[in-house]
C-alpha cells in the first residue's frame, strides 16, 4: 500500500504515520481547525487579516454535488498538510534545507528557524497547506497562560505547516520509555484535530501496522486521496461511501468552473 | 569646440573628453521625479522591513506576488550583459563593442536591483546566508541564489574597469593599472558570465517547470532539467539584444546623439530575431506536448487552464503569435531594411512576450485551483510593493544616467558626432 519512507525507527520497527477522515462523518464543524491552531501556538490573526493571509493549518473546505435543490449534497474535506511520500514538493525546492522528512516517521517536517521565508515551497505545494507568518505573533494580554509550552512559537517572515503535532509523538514516546517500553502503543499519540473531532470523523496512526484501523480504512473500498494523479502520494486518506464525493477528489477543477462556479 | 559646448556643466572635468553633455543643471533637473520616485520606494521598502510582508497584498495562496515576476522580467532582460559579452570575446564579433559598456551597466542595474528586491521579498532577509551554509542541491532555487550571487560579483568587476576609465579617476595611476589588468581577463570574466547566466536563467525557469503540484507549469525534460530551463535560456538570450537595442535607442534619443552605428542595431536586431525565431518554435513544440501528452497523462484537459478570466486562451496566442513570431520575423528579415523604428517597435514587443511569459509562469500558475474544490484568485499588488519595484526602476535610471554622462558607454559617439 504504502512506499517510500518505510524506514525502521532507531527500534527497529517500521512506522510511516498517516490518516483517514471519513467525509460521509464530518459535519464541516472546524473544530479540529480551533483544535490544531491552540495545540500547536497559532497567534490570534490581526483585525486586518483575510482568510487569504490567516494560517489555518488545517482548512475545512466546502464543496457539493453541483445539483440544485433537492437535489443538492455537501461535503466538507478537512485539509492539511498532507504528508507527501514520494518526493514531497516542499521538500525538494526548498533552497536551505528547512523542509525535512523524518525517516523514522515518515513525517515531513518543518523547520521554521532555518526557514528564509522565500516561500517556494507555498507555491509548490498543490494542497496550498503551508502558511506563511506574515504578522509578529501576538497575543491579547493573558492568553499567552494558554501557549502550549512543548510547542515553540514561529516568528513573523516565515513559514509554517501541519506536522501532525510531532510534539505530541515525542511526548509519547517518552512516556512510554518511562514505563520501559521501546515503542509506543497504538493510540498513544494522536495529533489535536483528531482528538478534537466530535464525530470521530478522524482516524490517525501507523499506516504499516496491518492490525491497525488506520491500515484498515485506507485499504477499504471507499477509500482515495486528494490528487493521487500527481504522484506525490499523499499519507492523508479519505473515505467516503458515496462516488460522487470520491470522484471529486481527482475532479479537473475546470469542471466545476463549467457548472457555473465564480472565479474569486 | 567640444569644450565651449560643454562650458555650462559644472562637471567638465568628470565628463569624458571629446563627448558633449547637457548643462549639469538640466541633467539634475532631469533627475528629480526619479529621485522622488526612489525616496518613495525607500519609504516602502523600510515599511516592508519594519512591519514585515503584511504591507504586501501577497497571501498564502499567492506567496509569489509582482516583485517575483518582475525579477524574473528583468532579470530576462539584462541578459543582454551576458550574450553581447559572449558575443564579443567568445565569438570575436567586434562590432557589438559599440554597446558592450552599456550592455554590462545594464546587467549590473538588473542584477544588483533584482537582488534588492529579492532580500525585501523573502521573511527573513538576514537568513540569505543559510543558503549558502546548508544548500539543498536539488532546488532549483538554489541554483539560482548561487549562479545569481556570482554572476552579480561577475558584473560588478565587468563595470569595474568602465568606472575606472573615468577622466578624472583615470588620473590615478593605481586606477589606470588596474583598469588594464581588469581588461585583461575581460575574457575569461565573459566566459564565467556566460556559464554563470546560462544555468541562471534555465533554473529561473526551472523553478516553474518542477512544480510537479501545478501541472499548468509541470514541465517534462532532460534529465533532471524541464523543458522551460531550456526555454527560459533562449527566451533570456534573445530578450537581451533587443532590450539592449531599446535602451541604446532611448539613451540616444534622450541625449539626442547619435551613438552607434546603424549597422550595430541591425546587428542586434538580426541575433535577437534569430534567437526569438528558434524560441518560438521551441516553445510551440513544448506546449503541444504540454497540452497532449503532460497534461492528459495527469487526467486533466489542457483547455481547461485557459477557460478561468480573464487568462483565457488569448493569453497563449499574445505569448507566442502576437508577442514572439511577429516581432521574430520583423526583426530577422527586417534588420537590414528597415527604419530603426520599426526594429525599436519589434523589441518593445519582444520584451513585452518576455515580460508576458514570465507573468505566465508566476501569477498564472498560482492563480489557477489545483483542487476541484478549490478557487481561482486572483491578487493587486499594494502600493508598497508597487512603490519598492519602481524603486529599482529609479534606481536604475539614475545609474544609467549617471554612468553615461561621466563613462565612456558607447565607442563610436565621437565617430558618430565626426560624421
Amino acid at each position: 500500500m504504502t512506499n517510500g519512507n518505510q524506514v525502521k525507527s532507531l527500534t527497529g520497527k517500521k512506522h510511516n504515520f498517516g490518516m483517514v477522515i471519513d467525509v460521509d462523518r464530518c459535519t464541516g464543524c472546524g473544530a479540529c481547525m480551533i483544535a490544531c491552531a491552540v495545540e500547536n501556538n497559532v497567534p490570534p490573526g490581526p483585525v486586518d487579516a483575510t482568510d487569504r493571509t490567516g494560517i489555518t493549518l488545517m482548512r475545512v473546505y466546502k464543496a457539493d454535488n453541483g445539483m440544485d435543490f433537492p437535489d443538492n449534497e455537501s461535503v466538507f474535506f478537512p485539509v492539511s498538510c498532507q504528508q507527501c511520500e514520494h518526493h514531497p514538493p516542499c521538500v525538494s525546492v526548498c533552497p536551505q534545507n528547512a523542509v525535512e522528512v523524518d525517516p523514522a516517521t515518515g513525517i515531513v517536517g518543518q523547520i521554521p528557524v532555518r526557514c528564509l521565508g522565500c516561500r517556494y515551497c507555498m507555491a509548490a505545494c498543490p494542497y496550498h497547506a503551508r502558511y506563511f507568518n506574515w504578522w509578529d505573533p501576538v497575543w491579547p494580554e493573558g492568553m499567552e497562560r494558554s501557549l502550549n509550552p512543548d510547542v515553540s512559537l514561529r516568528m513573523r517572515g516565515v513559514v509554517e505547516k501541519c506536522n501532525f503535532c510531532f510534539h505530541r509523538l515525542q511526548a509519547a514516546r517518552e512516556k512510554a520509555a518511562a514505563e520501559g517500553r521501546d515503542e509506543i502503543k497504538e493510540g498513544e499519540y494522536i495529533p489535536a484535530c483528531v482528538e478534537s473531532c466530535p464525530t470521530s470523523a478522524m482516524t490517525f496512526g501507523d499506516l504499516l501496522d496491518e492490525g491497525s484501523e488506520v491500515y484498515r480504512l485506507a485499504q477499504s473500498n471507499g477509500s482515495f486521496r486528494i490528487l493521487e494523479r500527481l504522484g506525490t502520494g499523499p499519507k492523508i486518506y479519505y473515505f467516503s461511501e458515496r462516488e460522487w464525493v470520491r470522484n471529486i477528489a481527482e475532479k479537473d477543477p475546470a469542471s466545476a468552473l463549467k457548472r457555473g462556479a465564480t472565479t474569486d | 569646440m567640444d569644450r565651449n559646448r560643454n562650458n555650462g556643466t559644472k562637471d567638465i572635468r568628470l565628463v569624458a573628453r571629446g563627448v558633449n553633455r547637457m548643462p549639469f543643471g538640466k541633467f539634475l533637473y532631469l533627475l528629480v521625479p526619479w529621485l522622488i520616485i526612489l525616496a518613495i520606494g525607500m519609504y516602502a521598502i523600510f515599511l516592508c522591513l519594519a512591519k514585515g510582508l503584511n504591507q504586501t497584498n501577497m497571501d498564502n495562496r499567492f506567496a509569489f506576488g509582482v516583485w517575483i515576476f518582475l525579477d524574473l522580467s528583468i532579470i530576462a532582460l539584462g541578459a543582454g550583459a551576458f550574450f553581447t559579452g559572449f558575443l564579443v570575446y567568445i565569438l570575436k564579433r567586434e562590432e557589438l563593442r559599440a554597446v558592450l559598456n552599456s550592455a554590462v551597466v545594464i546587467g549590473f542595474i538588473c542584477y544588483s536591483g533584482a537582488i534588492l528586491v529579492l532580500m525585501v521579498d523573502v521573511g527573513q532577509p538576514l537568513r540569505a546566508w543559510f543558503t549558502f551554509w546548508h544548500p539543498n542541491i536539488h532546488s532549483m532555487l538554489t541554483e539560482v541564489t548561487f549562479c545569481i550571487t556570482c554572476y552579480l560579483v561577475v558584473l560588478s568587476v565587468e563595470y569595474a574597469p568602465i568606472v575606472l576609465r573615468n577622466k578624472k579617476l583615470k588620473e590615478v595611476p593605481a586606477f589606470l593599472a588596474m583598469q588594464y589588468e581588469l581588461h585583461r581577463i575581460m575574457p575569461v570574466l565573459a566566459g564565467v558570465g556566460t556559464f554563470l547566466s546560462f544555468f541562471h536563467q534555465g533554473s529561473l525557469g526551472g523553478l516553474f517547470g518542477v512544480l510537479q503540484g501545478h501541472p499548468f507549469a509541470f514541465r517534462e525534460g532532460l534529465a533532471i532539467w524541464p523543458t522551460t530551463f531550456f526555454l527560459f535560456i533562449i527566451s533570456a538570450a534573445a530578450a537581451g539584444p533587443s532590450f539592449i537595442l531599446l535602451t541604446t535607442w532611448i539613451a540616444s534619443r534622450v541625449s539626442r546623439k547619435r551613438l552607434v552605428s546603424d549597422n550595430v542595431f541591425a546587428l542586434l536586431a538580426r541575433i535577437s530575431g534569430s534567437l526569438l525565431v528558434v524560441y518560438v518554435m521551441l516553445k510551440s513544440i513544448d506546449t503541444l506536448t504540454w497540452l497532449n501528452r503532460t497534461v492528459p497523462s495527469l487526467g486533466l484537459s489542457g483547455i481547461g487552464f485557459f477557460l478561468w478570466a480573464p487568462f483565457n486562451i488569448w493569453i497563449l496566442f499574445a505569448e507566442i503569435i502576437v508577442f514572439g513570431l511577429v516581432p521574430s520575423l520583423f526583426l530577422l528579415f527586417g534588420s537590414g531594411r528597415l527604419r530603426t523604428g520599426w526594429l525599436v517597435a519589434s523589441s518593445v514587443m519582444v520584451c513585452c512576450g518576455i515580460v508576458l511569459n514570465r507573468f505566465v509562469m508566476t501569477i498564472q500558475t498560482l492563480s489557477l485551483p489545483t483542487m476541484s474544490f478549490d478557487r481561482f484568485m486572483i491578487y493587486t499588488p499594494s502600493w508598497q510593493e508597487i512603490a519598492a519595484f519602481l524603486f529599482v526602476v529609479a534606481y536604475g535610471v539614475i545609474i544609467y544616467s549617471l554612468s553615461f554622462r561621466y563613462l565612456r558607454l558607447f565607442p563610436q559617439e565621437i565617430e558618430m558626432k565626426v560624421n
